[in-house]
């Protein structure tokens, strides 16, 4: 049962990231944005069943919750209409294949030579978000105050850059 | 869970060469910023899977960590993006040439 969930919600997560970049059907950034929540929705998934539940909650929370309502008030705030079909430049194609082509080629000899040896499944952590959070507010205090200033200087510069004159 | 760690990191590096071909191929800024996101969503899954079969919470401590901040990205770059549409009038890198030699 886990393991068919998991087929199916990789193969979600794989085809609705193929429809956010490539989509046959509509040129309309908001059915990309679409396609966007379902591919994060699904990796949410595939985060509940390796057993990291908070991060999945965080997923749909942080992600689907308030990136792609950003992502939607702009794509409607800028009205931009169906994108015209415009000439995919032969250029910009080629070097695009050509990359993703040599990426994959490392990621192919990483996994050649990686000797994975921890592939026998373990027992799950119990309640991860307990130890999770202790983690956080211990070892990684610091770090998480230094967010939280990040977050405010994202803020200030977000009104700043919204400010009509410029 | 008895799915192997490959499959797991297989589905992870698919998702990371989508997000790359995006970022390359496409010229809508919308679009190039919700493939850099998909990259990063490849990233957290290779993070919290490694986690899980190493039973290490560190993982996921560094998968929380890159959440909140591309949120912070996705804002200030969004708010970019708006700024630059309100002078140029456009979302698509073709048209912006200001920087060419």
């Amino acid at each position: 049962m886990h393991n068919l969930l998991f087929y199916f919600f990789a193969g979600l997560t794989l085809l609705c990231g193929a429809l956010v970049v490539v989509n046959p059907f509509s040129r309309n950034p908001i059915t990309s944005a679409m396609f966007l929540v379902l591919t994060i929705a699904s990796l949410a998934g595939i985060f509940v069943l390796l057993d990291a539940f908070f991060l999945a909650a965080v997923q749909i929370l942080v992600y689907a919750g308030a990136v792609i309502v950003l992502f939607l008030f702009v794509i409607m705030l800028l009205n931009l209409k169906e994108e015209q079909r415009r000439q995919i430049r032969t250029f910009g194609l080629v070097t695009g294949l050509i990359s993703v082509v040599a990426i994959s080629a490392v990621f192919a000899r990483t996994f050649m030579s990686a000797r994975l040896h921890n592939t026998a499944p373990l027992p799950a952590v119990p309640g991860a978000t307990r130890p999770l959070g202790a983690l956080l507010f211990s070892q990684y205090l610091l770090p998480f105050e230094i967010v939280s200033v990040l977050l405010l200087v994202a803020m200030i510069g977000t009104i700043l850059l919204s400010k009509r004159d410029v | 869970m008895t799915v192997p760690l490959e499959h797991v990191l297989f589905v992870s590096a698919g998702l990371f060469l989508l997000g790359l071909l995006g970022v390359i191929v496409r010229r809508n800024l919308l679009i190039i910023y919700m493939s850099l996101e998909l990259m990063l969503n490849a990233g957290n899954l290779a993070l919290v899977a490694f986690s899980r079969f190493n039973n290490d919470l560190n993982g996921q401590i560094l998968v929380f960590f890159i959440i909140t901040v591309a949120a912070a990205e996705v804002a200030v770059g969004l708010a970019l993006i708006v700024a630059l549409y309100r002078k140029r009038h456009t979302a698509h890198v073709e048209d912006l040439t200001a920087m060419k030699l």
